[in-house]
């Protein structure tokens, strides 16, 4: 956090991209949010709160894990896995949302509400609710709901209200249209706690503050372990948070590449992608302009992932700006890559990551492949796959009658 | 001055509010929405925002978001958005495009300045662009002689209301609630101080101040009609269409309901 540096400008430009594309009756929210910000990550009491929570209540430092079998799977390129799985509710999500809950309480708000997708940061979310005893609403698409029922049943067990939403393609975009809607009825009691580095300013810089830790983190175990910096860090790309939180502290080390995979569904050519940086094209959606998947006439395309938290149609502004300089590369990893990194990893090292993370095992795959034995990538292993388990076993054949 | 301006002060001139109403264009299908637009011209609308309909219309209530869901699927683009605008244009009632940006940015602001105008359409009413992102659309209108219709809140401070009131031409839309397109049961508190506190920015210009959200009955129009330049009316023509066996019974409702809304604004203390 007090490393993050200011690469948008005072209005949330990166480059071309961000900004604000928001409703007037938004602006004054979101003035707000950015002013509590500031405030508060210079204010030591408002750090100390949020470290110790970091600390005894998520359990970090999240370890390193020097994943030794499944680097004989990646061309024998030493694979580093940072252990965000193994955060309190089963990702780096949490990072955010304590540090946005936080931040609701210093702005004297009382009511939260949140968009999710597969579920992990509306689960944070609901757990951060009632931590600190705010009011929480989940907005799911209806998709999604079905797609990860587990999930549904932990926010409901926290006690969330999760409002399943039927229109649209009832996925995670149509959820944060939903949010946005709600919000701009409730500013005055409630925030927006929002879940990734995308929508109008400030919230890419303010999530990526909150996860700036993660590569901070990473960056200092993978030098005390290897004694230098790796060659590589991967991470999987949704809207594209956990990316950041683990590339930010490595933005200025110009002699480490940085690779997004972003869901490239059954193809990042054809129709049933989530590859925006691959197979969109710049415009503006949910607040900022970055790249979007949408057709001749600026009308967003249905998004597919088989990974529910990656099956979004742009990507959060940073990413695209960092895409344009050239400074982190972007390619898609089909469904069946990532799910045949998810079953070696489960096999190789008794891991089982999220399908979301388990893109960015595919990536590292074929990066060590390229890089070969002596290179060291550093993977983030953003989150816990226990929620993936029946896509799983329905992919797999795994389940009686599933095969 | 554009036919807008023209329509908004002629208004004045005879100590009224404009009537301004709303539908996407292509819905039901761009033929039917062309009928739809006479009969609201009809029944009285000075005004008719035409919206080019959205895939993800963060603004919109249920009842908007189903028009213009039956509008893409009638499978309407932006081209069509000008044909409604052009027939608009040709019942003598000002046109303007109510649009998200990103299918204008899409365009080509500059092309799609030059094809609006072309078309006839007199501005665009823009929900989701603030005049710090405007830069571009600013030299593309300024260009083509059109109107920008940039929305005030009852949020917004004072300082952005300056501000937001010097970015625009035509009127300024002042969003009288907190809240999403949709028919309320009363007008909003809100709406009245709103007002007030635009006027007080646009004492020197003359700018109109026309009110929108939630108003969807004659009585709430002339309520509004005291102290607005121009009454927004939206989901409560949308709501009309939805709720018609077909066409032709939704247009005698229309028609109607133009005519109740055309008597409120007339029925100014």
């Amino acid at each position: 956090m007090s490393h993050a540096d200011p690469v948008p400008d005072a209005r949330g430009h990166y480059g071309r991209y961000g900004g604000r594309f928001a409703p007037e009756a938004l602006i004054a929210a979101l003035d707000e949010v950015a002013a509590e910000w500031d405030k508060a990550r210079q204010d030591p009491d408002y750090r100390a709160e949020l470290d110790e929570l970091l600390r005894s209540y998520t359990g970090r430092p999240s370890p390193l894990t020097d994943a030794r079998n499944f680097s004989e799977h990646c061309g024998g390129a030493r694979i580093l896995l940072k252990r965000e799985d193994l955060n309190h509710t089963g990702s780096h999500k949490i990072n955010n949302v304590l540090g946005q809950a936080l931040l609701t309480k210093r702005m004297g708000k009382t009511r939260v509400i949140a968009e999710t997708g597969a579920g992990q940061h509306g689960v944070a979310t609901a757990t951060a609710c009632a931590l600190l005893g705010l009011d929480c609403v989940v907005y799911m698409g209806e998709e999604d709901t079905r797609r990860q029922a587990l999930n549904v049943a932990r926010m409901r067990m926290l006690g969330a209200e999760v409002v399943p939403v039927t229109i649209g393609s009832r996925t995670l975009k149509d959820a944060i249209n939903e949010a946005f809607r709600d919000w701009v009825a409730n500013v005055e009691t409630t925030h927006y706690l929002f879940g990734t580095v995308a929508g109008p300013h400030p919230f890419p810089k303010l999530v990526r503050d909150l996860h700036f830790v993660v590569g901070e983190e990473a960056r200092a175990q993978v030098l005390e372990l290897t004694g230098k910096l790796p060659d590589a860090v991967a991470a999987c790309v949704g809207g594209g948070s956990n990316a950041i939180a683990i590339f930010a502290a490595f933005i200025p080390d110009e002699g480490v590449a940085l690779h997004g995979f972003e869901a490239g569904g059954e193809g990042a050519h054809t129709s049933r992608t989530a590859a925006s940086i691959t197979a969109g094209a710049p415009g503006v959606f949910h607040g900022a302009r970055t790249y979007v998947l949408q057709d001749e006439f600026g009308q967003t395309l249905p998004s597919h992932s088989i990974s529910a938290g990656l099956d979004y149609p742009a990507v959060g502004p940073e990413h695209a700006h960092l895409a344009d300089t050239g400074r982190a590369s972007y390619e898609p990893v089909t469904d069946a890559e990532a799910m045949e990194a998810f079953r070696l990893l489960c096999r190789t090292e008794g891991i089982i990551p999220a399908i979301e993370s388990a893109h960015a095992l595919a990536g590292a795959r074929k990066l060590g492949e390229r890089l070969g034995p002596e290179a060291v990538i550093l993977v983030n292993l953003s989150g816990r796959g226990d929620k993936d388990v029946d896509t799983a076993a329905a992919y797999f054949g795994l389940v009686e009658g599933d095969a | 001055m554009s036919t807008l301006q023209s329509t908004l002060a002629q208004a004045r001139s005879e100590n009224r509010a404009a009537l301004i109403g709303y539908l996407p264009a292509g819905f039901p299908d761009t033929a039917s929405s062309i009928r739809v637009v006479e009969a609201m011209v009809e029944g009285g609308c000075d005004v008719i925002e035409v919206g080019l309909p959205y895939s993800d219309p963060m603004m919109d209530g249920p009842t908007i978001q189903r028009a213009a869901d039956r509008a893409l699927a009638a499978g309407t683009t932006t081209e069509e958005v000008f044909r409604v605008v052009e027939a608009t244009a040709a019942t003598g009632a000002a046109a303007v495009v109510m649009s998200y940006w990103n299918p204008i940015e899409r365009y080509g602001v500059e092309r799609f300045a030059e094809r609006l105008a072309k078309a006839g359409g007199a501005g665009v009413i823009t929900p989701d662009l603030i005049p710090e992102e405007a830069d571009a659309w600013r030299a593309a209108s300024e260009r083509s002689g059109l109107d920008r219709i940039f929305l005030v809140a009852p949020s917004s401070t004072d300082e952005r209301l300056a501000l937001t009131t010097g970015a625009c031409s035509g009127f300024v839309y002042a969003a009288s609630l907190m809240g999403v397109t949709g028919t309320r049961t009363q007008v909003a508190d809100t709406a009245e101080t709103l007002v007030r506190r635009t006027r007080e920015v646009t004492r020197a210009s003359g700018l109109p101040v026309c009110v929108g959200l939630g108003i969807s009955t004659g009585a709430q129009a002339a309520e509004v009609a005291a102290y607005a330049d121009g009454v927004i009316v939206g989901a409560g023509f949308c709501q009309r269409v939805l709720d018609a066996p077909d066409l032709e019974t939704g247009l005698i409702a229309v028609r109607s309901f133009a005519e109740e809304l055309a008597a409120g604004v007339r029925s100014r203390g």
